[in-house]
Formats: C-alpha cells, sequence, structure tokens
C-alpha cells in the first residue's frame, strides 16, 4: 500500500499539484486519470521520487520516502518497476537485453535463470521471437510491451506505469490492459497506472483517482464513475460522443 | 553575475564527481562495460590519432628547416626541436584538445540523449546509480588508454618528420635523426604522459557532467554537447600552464 499525504509541486513558480493526497492498495490496479498536462506524470514521478515535491508525506507501506538518504532510496527501488511514458528502453541493449538489465543488476541468479526468467516476461508481453532485435528496429506498441517486461522482471512490489496504452491498437491495448491486471492479481503488487483511456478505466478501474488541474478531484471505483455527479468528472469521461451515447442509452434503461 | 554561475556548475561537477566515484555495485559488468568503452574511446580515435600526427609531424619538420636555417645553428637543431615540440606540446596538449572535439562531443550526445530519453531516469528507477554506472566506465577507460595513444601519437609525428627527411631534399635523414637523439631528456615523455591522464580525466568528467544534466530535448543535446568540448578546450589549456608550471620548473 502506498499512501500520499498532502503533496504540492510547483516548476519555476507555477504550481502543478495542489496538496494531492490519496492512497493505493495492493492487489488492486489504482488509475490516476485526468486530461493532458492535468500533472498525472508530475504526481507519478513524485511518488517514486524522481520529482521531489515541495512538501508533504510518501509511504511505501509505512516507510516514507521523503525521510529516506540516498541508499535507503536506492534499496527501495529494487522493489519498484517502472513503465515510463516514453518507454525509455537502453538503446544499446538488445530486446533481451534490456529484460535482463535488472536481472544481471540486483539478482542473485545464475545465466541460465535469468534467461529463463527473461524469455518468461517476453512471453507474458506476446514479444518472442524478437529477443535480438535493438529498440530503434520495434514499433511504439512493442517497444512498450518490452518495457514492461523489463517493469515485472524482479517481480515488483510496486508496479508504475506512465499511460501503458498510449499509441497501441484497441486490441493490443486491451491485451497489456489485462495483463497488468493479471499480474497484479497474482502476485499482489500495487499497481498505479496513469491513463486517459476510458476503456481501461471501465475495463480494469478498481481504485480511480481523478486529478483536475493538480487537484485530486474524484476518488472511487469503475462502476462509480458513471453515476458520480462532480461535473468535472463527467465532462471528462464522457467527452467523447460514444461514452454519451452509452450513458443516454443506460439511463433510457432505467 | 557570470563568476557565480561558474562556481555554482564547479561545485555540482564536485557533487557529481562524488557520485561518479563511489564503489560500484557490480563489478563484473562495469569492468565490461570499460572494456567496451575503451573500444568505442580509445580504439576508435587510433586513425585519426595516427594521420593527425603524421602531417603534424611532418610540417613541424619542415617548418623547422626553413626557419632556422643559418649558418650558426647547430645541425642538429631541426631534429631536436622537432623531437621536443611534439613531446612537450602536441603529443599532450594539442592531442587532446582534438580529442576533446571527437571524445568529449560523443560523451556528451550520448548521455545527453540517455537524460533526455528518461534512460537515466530508468536507471534510476531501478536502484542502479547512474552516475556511477555510466561514467566511471568512460573516465577510467578513457585515462588507462590515452598513455597508449599518447605513445603513438609520439612515435607517428617522429615517423612523420622522418618521411619528410627521406622523401624530400629538405633535409638530409642523417642530420634529422642525429638531431632527434641529441640531448635527449626522459622526462619530457613522463611530463606528456601525465599531462595526457589529467586531460583526458578533464574530457571524460565534464563531457559526461555536461550531458548528464541536459534539460529538454534534442536541441538542448547539442548544445551540451557544444559545450561540453568548449569547457573542456578551456580547462585543458588552463592545465597545460599550471601542470607545466609545475613539471618542468
Ligand atoms: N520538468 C518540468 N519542468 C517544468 N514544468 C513541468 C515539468 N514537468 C512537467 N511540467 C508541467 O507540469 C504540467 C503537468 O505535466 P504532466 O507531464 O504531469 O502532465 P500529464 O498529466 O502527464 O499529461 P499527459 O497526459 O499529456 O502525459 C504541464 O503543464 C507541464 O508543463
Ligand atoms: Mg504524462
Amino acid at each position: 500500500m502506498i499512501e500520499v499525504k498532502n503533496i504540492s509541486k510547483s516548476f519555476d513558480g507555477k504550481q502543478i499539484l495542489h496538496d494531492v493526497s490519496c492512497t493505493f492498495y495492493s492487489g488492486k490496479t489504482n488509475l490516476i486519470i485526468g486530461q493532458s498536462g492535468s500533472g498525472k506524470t508530475v504526481l507519478m514521478k513524485s511518488i517514486v521520487g524522481l520529482v521531489r515535491p515541495e512538501n508533504g508525506e510518501i509511504l511505501f507501506d509505512g516507510r516514507d520516502l521523503m525521510k529516506m538518504d540516498t541508499l535507503q532510496v536506492r534499496h527501495l527501488r529494487e522493489e519498484i518497476g517502472m513503465l515510463f511514458q516514453g518507454s525509455a528502453l537502453f538503446d544499446s541493449e538488445t530486446v533481451l537485453g534490456n529484460v535482463m538489465f535488472p536481472l544481471v543488476m540486483f539478482s542473485k541468479m545464475t545465466r541460465a535463470e535469468m534467461l529463463d526468467r527473461a524469455m518468461f516476461c517476453l512471453e507474458r508481453v506476446n514479444l518472442k521471437g524478437a529477443e535480438s532485435k535493438y529498440p530503434s528496429e520495434l514499433s511504439g506498441g512493442m517497444q512498450k510491451r518490452v518495457a514492461i517486461a523489463r517493469a515485472i522482471a524482479l517481480n515488483p512490489k510496486y508496479l508504475f506505469c506512465d499511460e501503458p496504452n498510449s499509441g497501441l491498437d484497441p486490441r493490443t491495448s486491451i491485451l497489456i490492459d489485462e495483463l497488468l491486471s493479471d499480474i497484479t492479481h497474482e502476485y499482489g503488487i500495487t499497481t498505479i497506472i496513469n491513463t486517459h483511456d476510458m476503456n481501461s478505466v471501465l475495463g480494469i478501474g478498481e481504485n480511480i483517482i481523478f486529478l483536475n488541474k493538480g487537484h485530486r478531484e474524484w476518488v472511487g471505483d469503475m462502476t462509480q464513475i458513471y453515476r458520480s455527479d462532480n461535473q468535472a468528472l463527467t465532462d471528462f469521461v464522457f467527452a467523447t460522443d460514444l461514452f454519451r451515447r452509452v450513458r443516454e442509452y443506460l439511463n433510457s434503461r432505467h | 553575475m557570470i563568476l557565480k554561475k561558474q562556481l555554482e556548475n564547479f561545485g555540482r561537477y564536485c557533487v557529481f564527481m562524488t557520485r561518479v566515484f563511489s564503489l560500484p555495485d557490480k563489478w563484473g559488468v562495469t569492468l565490461r562495460r570499460m572494456i567496451s568503452e575503451i573500444y568505442k574511446l580509445g580504439i576508435d580515435s587510433i586513425p585519426l590519432v595516427v594521420v593527425i600526427s603524421v602531417f603534424i609531424g611532418a610540417v613541424i619538420a619542415i617548418q623547422m628547416q626553413l626557419n632556422i636555417e643559418s649558418p650558426i645553428i647547430p645541425a642538429y637543431a631541426v631534429g631536436l626541436a622537432t623531437r621536443d615540440i611534439v613531446l612537450l606540446e602536441f603529443s599532450s596538449s594539442i592531442l587532446c584538445l582534438i580529442l576533446a572535439g571527437k571524445v568529449g562531443s560523443n560523451i556528451a550526445s550520448e548521455i545527453g540523449t540517455m537524460r533526455v530519453t528518461e534512460q537515466i531516469d530508468a536507471l534510476e528507477i531501478m536502484g542502479v546509480n547512474s552516475a556511477n554506472f555510466l561514467v566511471w566506465p568512460k573516465v577510467m577507460g578513457f585515462m588507462l588508454f590515452i598513455p597508449v595513444l599518447g605513445v603513438l601519437s609520439m612515435f607517428t609525428s617522429i615517423i612523420g618528420g622522418v618521411c619528410v627527411a627521406v622523401f624530400t631534399d629538405i633535409i638530409t635523414l642523417s642530420r634529422f635523426t642525429y638531431g632527434l637523439q641529441a640531448f635527449f631528456n626522459e622526462w619530457y615523455v613522463w611530463y606528456a604522459l601525465i599531462k595526457c591522464v589529467v586531460f583526458s580525466v578533464i574530457i571524460s568528467s565534464v563531457a559526461s557532467f555536461c550531458g548528464y544534466y541536459v534539460k529538454g530535448g534534442a536541441l538542448e543535446v547539442g548544445r551540451a554537447s557544444t559545450n561540453a568540448v568548449v569547457s573542456s578546450s578551456i580547462l585543458i589549456l588552463l592545465f597545460d600552464v599550471i601542470l607545466t608550471k609545475l613539471l618542468l620548473q
């Protein structure tokens, strides 16, 4: 469980996060949703410590990140897997090299065990056969999936995904969502996903945090999201024609 | 204002260096990376060093002969002057200025690209000390290999001079080789190698520093690599003066 308490962050005098508090549960898919520019990436980077908030607390199962020294942070991070918005694969390594990387750095496995584990992760993201390619030879969606395989290689306790399915076609996107949801439940991971894709929200959103212009506007799950009367949230959720029609259809049945 | 900014940069550089020179987590991985950096930064520079050294060696020999041709100057002067210029200045300072352009921009753009594509953040998130992981192998690898480049440059420059003596009638080979051997001071070679090692550390660490703190996108990466070359060149010249004062006097 990760508890975030009252964090604020500004860049060059412009405040991006306003006193945000929220809780992310273990074994659940926790979603942060919000418009582009609402501060989702900044919030996620604050939680993992890549961006330092001005004040507040960030508790990883009770351990406060803000009070740790560099070495403690480094140890905590061995329990964290993260998928970046731009994939952030290592250009100079092959696909297999990328997935093996955290294993080589941090596990005490033998070479053969590492290979096994890496191949298993690649298989889970449907990428068997691409292991000797370089990131520049892959499509954007394939890069994303390699990045997911790399993030889950060490069986993290906390998994952060910044827009795992942006730039993917709907089918691959659903596969990725299912994959994330499956591993979350299977291993009891605390998974945090940034997204503005309503399909994911309605598909896997067990704990949804809605950010609006840096304020935490609403918290709930996917069944409550239809019935919310929060104006900003309904504007966001029912922005597309398709969802407006779904809402009308649901309302007309009652 | 500029001074304050430079002081600030120097402070950040020092902090960065303490992060770089902490002990590597995985010696095996780090040493393997160091070998590949030696290939990339050192061995790949050999053709450039050889070509430049041969030509400059030849040019120095020709210019010495043309400029100091006079009955009162002894016969060995040309060979001696060529040798000493090569040992004292060319094969260390000038060579490193040239390498600052090649190696410095290479390092800065590589690390800068890793920064803007969040690869460095990805390393940090895994719990890797990214400064140590990326920069240590480069600095150590380049530092270990630079004496090879320095000695190679000395030899090939002299060969360049010899070529002038052999293939032209500007100076005879016997006069030139006699000059090369006259009043040889071994300390000059050590002096040159010490300078090379210091400059190599300046080039690789300053370039890494410039790349590591890039903010923004591809444009800033380009700017960082220009910065790396300019700053390391200026520092090389500064340390050239300091080291010469310390080591030759
Ligand atoms: N390093 C930074 N320096 C200055 N401003 C920043 C920085 N990072 C983010 N911002 C600002 O913070 C705001 C929120 O950015 P953020 O990347 O968190 O948005 P987001 O919700 O992730 O959007 P998207 O869905 O498009 O990824 C933006 O206005 C951006 O300009
Ligand atoms: Mg974002």
